[in-house]
């Protein structure tokens, strides 16, 4: 946890309220999410046991299966599951755009992508494992299952591992992306309590968060007074209704606190990057829909060697470009680097919007620029800076002491013997420089995977469906 | 030569040179060759004698390290032990050679393999090597095989044959920004190290341990083999009173000269600050890891050894802490700029005659698994040729017995030793013995 993150949640309990950490929210939010929320059944790894899902907050679908050893339901509740959400992810592939690719074939994004929201870490994971349950099903052959079923398990898998892909917004959890936002006054561990959360967020710490009879869990486990007081009984007496009744009252709550989210979230404007990572989002989803039409087999159930390096490989580039943009996007956050001498910002006293270096042809205009800072610097000369206030700039610290910053303006500052209006600060201007820069730097080829070398176990067997992948349990 | 008396371990017996003539003697039997290498076992002799051994047989050698320090090390020893061989050493752009380098025999630098000629040796980063894939040498040697990555062996594992793996298990594990439990367990982790993912999918390929270090003196050798290499074990290359560091003024009584007078006279020293849960950048901490330098170099402090008697410069001292804003903390605090301070990450391979270390875990309320770290306090207590003087909070030892290690247990992944948290006790029963 950082100084400022610390210090917040100090705040936050000697206020009694959450404290914002942030001025912009940092991911996108769709116009029409899908808010989702399972629920299993206790004591089963990925036994479902039903789901609460919808675009429209005054209309919740209920899907329940009524009898959760039973495996025939399981998969019909699947189908009727996929019977909700594929009409709605494939509604977004109609709409798309020609993107042109240096070195590549143009191909078509979707203008818009779907958008699944679960309550909390717990959501992601359960989705990550019904499609993990769900993907290598067949229509064909031993235990048959919809023809909707399988392709849902491809969807759930890809949405899974899109939400662990840092900056992604194709698949949010309600808690984490509060938690970016407001820092309460308890653990991290209480604060994936959606209940809780909100409460500390909204109006201050309840008590009644950690009341199941007033807030249910909000999933994927139920709570085990209500397991053995109303689902058990409601279970035996054979009464679907009852069943179905019964969740209703688990689930329901937890609805409205998901809207409830949804409305903190929307009120703040969103992150100057937010949109690109969007863009990525939307690009990557029309990616795995064109793969899934051209029939490709089902998602790996592990990463083969070549096939996690190049995925680390993305994830970290995605990891370092997501911190360094919600940095450049929110002063707030910017300001954990200028307590760590990353950063720093203060007022313009000095320029020299004219001064060059190099003779002749080779003469190129260097602005410098003087600026008062009362934080701490830790950069050494040389270092090279970006700025938030103009990000296709590029600078270089040319010394740092007694409060004073002296820096050259490297990048961007065109051909001209001038400075274009505006391009170098005015005298006055607050501005902030940072070390973060999100240079992008292609990382180098990865073999084949039929060319994995022998230190890393040769070339892996390819998957070939069988009969077998039917017979896996389902809990 | 006659070894001190230290715990046993299987190679522990062996002659330095016997062991380094069955590598060279493996080394055609097998695809791949291990050599574990303590702090300052002669890991860098090893890899110079060995290249020189292969580029004797007329075949080319492709040497692989972590970071351009360790390949501009590695030129330099090369080209001085071994003149008559031709170097080329592969970069990328934006690298400048320092000029020491330029004056070499038979050295050539490029950022391609066709700038360089055809050398006995070409070497370059891991990173680099990742980009030059159209050739396939008949050997490489891997140098700090335990720091690099797996997924950067996966690129570079298709341009050679066989390979010397070389290496420190007791330092700091290669790391990464994204959480990457996916893949635990999987035998080609691609956050493991090269050294175990080689050796998951080669269970047969030999492993040979350096069994002495020149580095480290007779104080510290037997105290870093029990905490960091328990089962494997190393000794000193030298003997108790082989290397004396002496204080030329005397002190004033302080307890920083106090504390420097322990750590000359025993090697080892641990300035105890009271108890208290501090920032990270804990500001008497930090005072205090400022004085003492300053005073080391106040007083004079001269350091004999078998290679003689030298003054400890302010270029033979070097102060290590476990983040990057305590070593910023630090530099701020007003020391001589020639004095080396930095993260024990980029300590690693390095070598002082006096180290001063902040404590990771001075200070601080939980003991999380970056902190436990066993090769984190393993790097930090292991740069020394004389002492090492330890700052840190009381209560370290009340903060580790709250906090024993409870990760998560993952199936599929080996069990790691040495255990963090025992580490951790080892070297602070024995600093507890020098504490001022």
């Amino acid at each position: 946890m950082s100084l400022l993150t610390s210090l917040a949640r100090l705040r936050a309990l000697e206020e009694g309220i959450a404290q914002p950490v942030a001025t912009v929210r940092h991911c996108h939010l769709s116009a029409r999410p899908m808010v989702f929320v399972p629920l299993k059944l206790s004591g089963e790894a990925a036994a479902p046991l039903a789901a609460m899902l919808g675009t429209e907050r005054e209309r919740p679908r209920l899907l329940v299966v009524t009898q959760p050893r039973n495996r025939d339901l399981r998969f019909a509740w699947a189908a009727e599951l996929a019977g909700v959400l594929l009409p709605y992810i494939e509604g977004f592939l109609a709409d798309t755009e020609t993107v042109e690719r240096r070195n590549a074939d143009p191909y078509e994004r979707a203008m818009d992508a779907p958008q699944l929201i679960v309550p909390n870490q717990g959501g992601v994971a359960f989705t990550r494992l019904l499609g993990r349950s769900t993907r290598f099903r067949r229509p064909d052959g031993p235990y048959p299952v919809p023809e909707s079923v399988p392709v849902l398990g491809r969807w759930l898998t890809y949405f899974g591992e899109r939400a662990a892909y840092p900056g992604s917004a194709l698949m949010l959890a309600a808690t984490e992306e509060l938690g970016r936002h407001w820092a309460s006054g308890q653990s991290g561990l209480e604060d994936a309590n959606l209940a809780a959360l909100l409460a500390w967020i909204t109006t201050g710490p309840s008590e009644e968060a950690e009341d199941p009879l007033v807030w249910p869990p909000a999933g994927p486990a139920t709570d085990p007074g209500f397991d053995a007081e109303v689902l058990a009984p409601a279970i035996e007496s054979g009464k679907p209704e009852r069943v179905a009744e019964a969740l209703r009252t688990q689930l329901e709550p937890t609805w409205r606190l998901m809207w409830q989210a949804i409305d903190l979230l929307a009120g703040l404007p969103e992150g100057a990057s937010a949109a690109q990572r969007w863009e990525q989002d939307r690009g990557s989803f029309s990616g795995m829909a064109t793969h899934l039409a051209e029939g490709a087999p089902p998602q790996a159930r592990r990463d083969g060697a070549v096939a996690a390096a190049a995925r680390l490989a993305r994830m970290e580039r995605a990891q370092a470009a997501y911190d360094v943009q919600r940095a450049y996007d929110d002063p707030l956050v910017m300001a954990e680097y200028r307590l760590t001498g990353e950063a720093f910002a203060g007022e313009v006293v000095e320029t020299d919007p004219d001064n060059t270096e190099g003779e002749g042809r080779s003469r190129k205009l260097r602005p410098l620029v003087v600026i008062k800072t009362d934080d701490p610097v830790r950069l050494p000369p040389g270092a090279t800076l970006g700025t938030p206030q103009r990000r296709a700039q590029g600078a270089e610290l040319v010394s740092a002491g007694e409060g004073l910053v002296t820096v050259k303006i490297t990048k961007g500052m065109g051909r001209g013997r001038t400075a274009a209006p505006g391009a170098v600060p005015e005298v006055g201007e607050r501005v902030c420089y940072t070390s973060l820069t999100d240079d992008f730097q292609g990382s180098p080829q990865l073999p084949e995977a039929e060319a994995t070398p022998w230190t890393h176990g040769g070339p892996p067997q390819d998957y070939v469906p069988d009969d077998e992948d039917a017979q896996e349990e389902w809990s | 030569m006659n070894p001190p008396a230290a715990s046993a371990g299987p190679e522990q017996d062996l002659r330095p040179e016997q062991v380094i003539s069955d590598v060279l003697a493996d080394l055609p039997r097998h695809r791949g060759v291990v050599v574990d290498s303590p702090p300052g076992a002669g890991k860098s002799t090893l890899v110079v004698r060995a290249a020189a051994h292969i580029a004797a047989t007329g075949e080319p050698l492709m040497i692989v390290a972590q970071t351009n320090e360790q390949v501009d090390d590695l030129v330099t020893r090369i080209s001085g032990k071994h003149p008559h061989l031709s170097v080329g050493r592969l970069s990328a752009g934006g690298y400048v050679p320092p000029p020491r380098m330029l004056e070499l025999p038979g050295v050539r630098f490029g950022t391609r393999i066709q700038d360089l000629g055809d050398p006995d040796i070409v070497i370059a980063t891991a990173d680099k090597w990742a980009w030059i894939g159209d050739r396939v040498w008949p050997w490489a040697i891997v140098d700090e095989a335990y720091q690099m990555r797996s997924d950067k062996l996966l690129r570079i594992a298709g341009s050679f044959e066989r390979a010397l793996f070389v290496g420190d298990p007791g330092q700091l594990d290669p790391f990464s920004i994204v959480d990457g439990d996916r893949w635990s367990g999987l035998s080609w982790d691609p956050l493991q190290s090269a050294v175990s993912v080689l050796l998951r999918h080669n269970p047969d390929l030999p492993v040979h341990r350096l069994p002495v270090s020149w580095r480290l003196p007779a104080s510290a050798a037997p105290v870093v083999s029990r905490a960091f290499y328990p089962f494997t074990g190393f000794r000193a290359g030298t003997s108790d009173g082989d290397r004396r560091l002496e204080l030329a003024t005397g002190g004033m009584g302080t307890v920083h000269d106090r504390a420097l007078e322990e750590a000359a006279r025993s090697g080892w020293a641990l300035l105890e600050l009271p108890n208290r849960h501090t920032v990270r950048t804990d500001g008497e901490a930090v005072q205090a890891v400022a004085l003492l330098a300053a005073r080391l170099l106040q007083r004079g402090a001269v350091a004999s050894s078998e290679q003689g008697e030298r003054p400890v410069t302010a270029d033979r001292i070097a102060v290590g802490a476990a983040h990057r804003d305590q070593v910023a903390a630090i530099r701020a605090a007003g020391l001589p700029a020639e004095i080396t301070v930095d993260t024990a990450n980029r300590l690693q391979g390095r070598e002082y005659d006096v180290t001063i270390v902040l404590h990771p875990l001075s200070g601080r309320r939980d003991a999380t698994a970056f902190h436990l770290e066993s090769g984190r306090l393993c790097v930090l207590t292991s740069r020394h040729r004389h002492a090492c003087v330890v700052v840190a909070r009381a209560g370290i030892a009340e903060l580790l017995d709250a906090h024993p290690s409870a990760e998560p247990v993952q199936l599929g992944v080996p069990v790691k030793f040495p255990d963090g948290w025992e580490a951790n006790q080892s070297v602070l029963d024995h600093l507890s013995r020098h504490r001022v």
